[in-house]
C-alpha cells in the first residue's frame, strides 16, 4: 500500500545519494567512495531522526508549531554532554567515548527528558502558551548552563566539549553512528507496530482515552522515542534548530493526512532529502564555501515562507 | 443504570460537588440541569472518568467504573467533550473510524465500514465526510463528533452540552436522534443541557444539581414543576401548555 507520494520521495533520496556518491569522483575511489557512504548514512540518519522526533513532538504535544529543539530537547543533549566533560575531566570523559560513551549520553539524556518533558507536558497541555514559554525558558537556562559550564572549565577540557558538540558532518564518529542506527532501527520496529495509536493520540488526551488508550504511559513511550532520536541527531552533528519544522511542514502539506503510517516515512524521507541534497550543494557546487546549516536554513526558510503564504501550513 | 453513591470532588481546595447521590436508567435519555457552576459538566465528567473522585463511587450496568479497565469502558461509554478542537489535519470519515478504535484498534474491518456508514448516514454527513475537519463550522465539527461517538457502538452515550454551537434546525434535530437512539437502540444516553425547553421536551429523566449538589431528580412528568424549577434557578419559571406539551417560561 505503498503511497505514489512517498514513492517519488524515495526516488529522490536515491538520486541525491546517488549523485552525492558519485559527481566528481576522482583520485583513489574506493577510499574517497568509504568516506563519503560513512558521511552519507550520518546524513540519513540525522535526517530521519529529526524529521520522525518532531513529528512524533506535535503528535504528543497536539501542536504544529513546537518541535524537540525549541522545548529545548537538543540544549538539554548539550548541557550532558558539556556536564559529562566537566564532571569527569577530560581523561575520564575521553575513556568512555565511541559505544559506551554514546550509550551513557543516550540512557542519561532519557532520564532527564522523561523527568522534565512529562512534567512539563502534563502540566501545560491546557496551555500552548504556557507550553512554550515554559519550553523556551528551559532551553535558555540550558544553554546558559553550558556556558557557564564552559567557563570554568580548563583549556583542554573545553576543545573536547567543542570538537563533541560541533561535530560536523566532515568528522563522523563511526561508533556512534552505528549506535545511532541501531537505537533508530528498535525505534522504527516501534513505530511500524504502534503507528496506528499515535494516530488516536494525536486527537488529544481526553478523546484517546475515552476511546481507551492509555494515553500517558503512550506520552512516556513516545518521549523516550523523541530523546532518542534527538540524542541521535545531535550527537552525529550539533544541534539543527530548524530542520524539524521545515520536515514536518513539509511533510503534512505533501500527505495532506493524520495517519502516522504516511506522515513518520514522509517526515523520515524528507528530512533525509533535505540534508542529503543541501550537503552535495554545499561540497560541490559551493566548495565549502558556507556551512550546511546556512544553505538549509536559507532554502528551508524560502520555502517555508511560500507555504506560509499560499496558506499551505495549518 | 449509572448509579452514583456519595460522589465528592473538589478542584484547587474548593468543594465543586458534595456527596451527590443520584440514579440514571438505562435506555432513557437523561438530562443533567442546574444553573452555571452548578457541577453537571464536572459530574458528566466524573462518570466519563475524565477527572477522579475525591470520594465515592460510580457503577455503570453494575460495574466499578474505578476499577473498570480503559478498553472496556470504551466499549461501554462514548462520550462527546464541550470543546471540540483537533490539532491534525483529519477528515471527517477518518474521525468517524476513530469511533471505531475500540472494537478494530485501527485496522478497519467491513463491520467497522459498515457502522462508518450508518455513523454517517444518520448524522446527514454524507457530503462532508471527505472534509477536513478545520474546514468545517462549529455545528457540522459538532455533529462529526457526536457521529464519532455513535459509531463506538456503545450502550451509554455522554454528551456535554451538545447543543452550544447548534442552530434551531439541526438543535431539534440532535434531540430527536438522541431520542431516537434511546428508543429503537435502548442506549442510554445523558445530556447536560442549558435549555430547560429541550430538556422538558425531549428528555425522560432529570437531575437537578444546584452548588454541587442534587436538588432533585426524577422522570420529567413529575419533576418540571414551576415551583422546583423556580427554585433551582432563583429565577420565577412558570409552566405553561401550549398543545398538549410543557413549556417553561422564563424569558421574561
Amino acid at each position: 500500500m505503498a503511497d505514489r507520494r512517498l514513492i517519488v520521495l524515495g526516488c529522490s533520496l536515491a538520486a541525491a545519494a546517488a549523485l552525492f556518491l558519485f559527481w566528481g569522483l576522482r583520485g583513489p575511489t574506493a577510499y574517497i567512495l568509504e568516506l563519503r557512504l560513512v558521511k552519507l548514512a550520518a546524513l540519513l540518519a540525522v535526517g530521519a531522526s529529526a524529521g520522525v522526533a518532531t513529528v512524533l513532538f506535535q503528535t504528543i504535544s497536539q501542536n504544529r508549531i513546537l518541535t524537540p529543539s525549541i522545548m529545548g530537547f537538543d540544549a538539554l543533549f548539550l548541557l550532558l554532554q558539556t556536564g559529562l566533560v566537566a564532571g569527569l575531566g577530560a581523561a575520564g570523559a575521553s575513556r568512555i567515548s565511541g559505544l559506551p560513551g554514546f550509550a551513557l549520553e543516550t540512557a542519561v539524556m532519557l532520564g532527564a527528558a522523561l523527568v522534565l518533558f512529562t512534567s512539563l507536558l502534563s502540566r501545560t497541555r491546557h496551555d500552548i502558551q504556557l507550553m512554550v514559554l515554559a519550553g523556551v525558558v528551559l532551553g535558555v537556562m540550558f544553554r546558559t548552563l553550558t556556558a557557564f559550564l564552559q567557563r570554568l572549565m580548563e583549556p583542554s577540557e573545553f576543545t573536547m566539549v567543542e570538537a563533541r558538540m560541533f561535530a560536523q558532518f566532515s568528522g563522523i564518529d563511526r561508533s556512534a553512528l552505528m549506535a545511532g542506527l541501531g537505537l533508530m532501527a528498535l525505534a522504527a520496529l516501534w513505530l511500524v507496530r504502534h503507528h496506528r495509536v499515535l494516530d488516536v493520540a494525536a486527537l488529544g488526551r481526553t478523546p484517546a482515552r475515552s476511546l481507551g488508550v492509555g494515553y500517558d504511559g503512550l506520552q512516556l513511550r513516545v518521549l523516550c522515542l523523541i530523546a532518542a532520536l534527538v540524542s541521535v541527531a545531535t550527537a552525529l552533528v550539533g544541534p539543527q534548530a530548524f530542520l524539524g519544522l521545515l520536515v514536518t511542514s513539509l511533510a503534512h502539506s505533501l500527505m495532506q493526512s493524520h495517519r502516522h503510517a504516511l506522515l513518520l516515512p514522509a517526515a523520515a524521507l524528507i528530512g533525509a532529502l533535505i540534508l542529503v541534497a543541501g550537503q552535495t550543494v554545499f561540497e560541490r557546487l559551493l566548495h565549502l564555501q558556507s556551512t550546511l546549516a546556512v544553505v538549509i536554513e536559507f532554502c528551508g526558510g524560502l520555502l517555508f515562507l511560500v507555504l506560509l503564504v499560499r496558506g499551505k501550513i495549518r | 443504570m449509572i448509579q452514583v453513591s456519595n460522589l465528592s470532588y473538589g478542584a484547587a481546595g474548593n468543594p465543586i460537588l458534595q456527596n451527590v447521590i443520584a440514579e440514571i436508567p438505562a435506555g432513557r435519555v437523561t438530562a443533567l440541569i442546574g444553573p452555571n457552576g452548578a457541577g453537571k459538566s464536572t459530574l458528566l465528567k466524573l462518570i466519563a472518568r475524565q477527572l477522579t473522585a475525591a470520594d465515592g463511587s460510580i457503577r455503570m450496568d453494575g460495574m466499578d467504573l474505578a476499577q473498570a479497565a480503559p478498553a472496556q469502558l470504551a466499549r461501554k461509554m462514548a462520550v462527546v467533550a464541550q470543546h471540540l478542537s483537533v490539532a491534525s489535519r483529519v477528515r471527517v470519515r477518518d474521525l468517524i473510524g476513530f469511533g471505531r478504535w475500540p472494537h478494530s484498534a485501527g485496522r478497519l474491518g467491513p463491520a467497522d465500514h459498515a457502522a462508518i456508514d450508518g455513523a454517517v448516514e444518520l448524522f446527514d454527513l454524507g457530503d462532508l465526510q471527505q472534509r477536513f475537519l478545520d474546514e468545517l463550522s462549529g455545528g457540522q465539527r459538532q455533529r462529526a463528533f457526536i457521529a464519532m461517538a455513535y459509531a463506538q457502538d456503545t450502550d451509554w452515550l455522554l454528551l456535554d452540552e451538545p447543543l452550544n454551537n447548534l442552530d434551531l434546525h439541526h438543535a431539534r434535530n440532535l434531540m430527536a436522534q438522541l431520542r431516537h437512539l434511546a428508543e429503537e437502540q435502548g442506549k442510554g444516553i445523558v445530556i447536560v443541557v442549558h435549555d430547560l425547553n429541550y430538556a422538558i421536551s425531549w428528555a425522560d429523566h432529570v437531575v437537578a444539581l444546584r452548588d454541587g449538589q442534587v436538588a432533585f431528580q426524577g422522570p420529567v412528568s413529575e419533576t418540571a414543576t414551576a415551583e422546583r424549577l423556580s427554585e433551582l434557578y432563583q429565577t420565577p419559571v412558570a409552566i405553561t401548555r401550549l398543545e398538549g406539551r410543557v413549556i417553561a417560561q422564563y424569558h421574561r
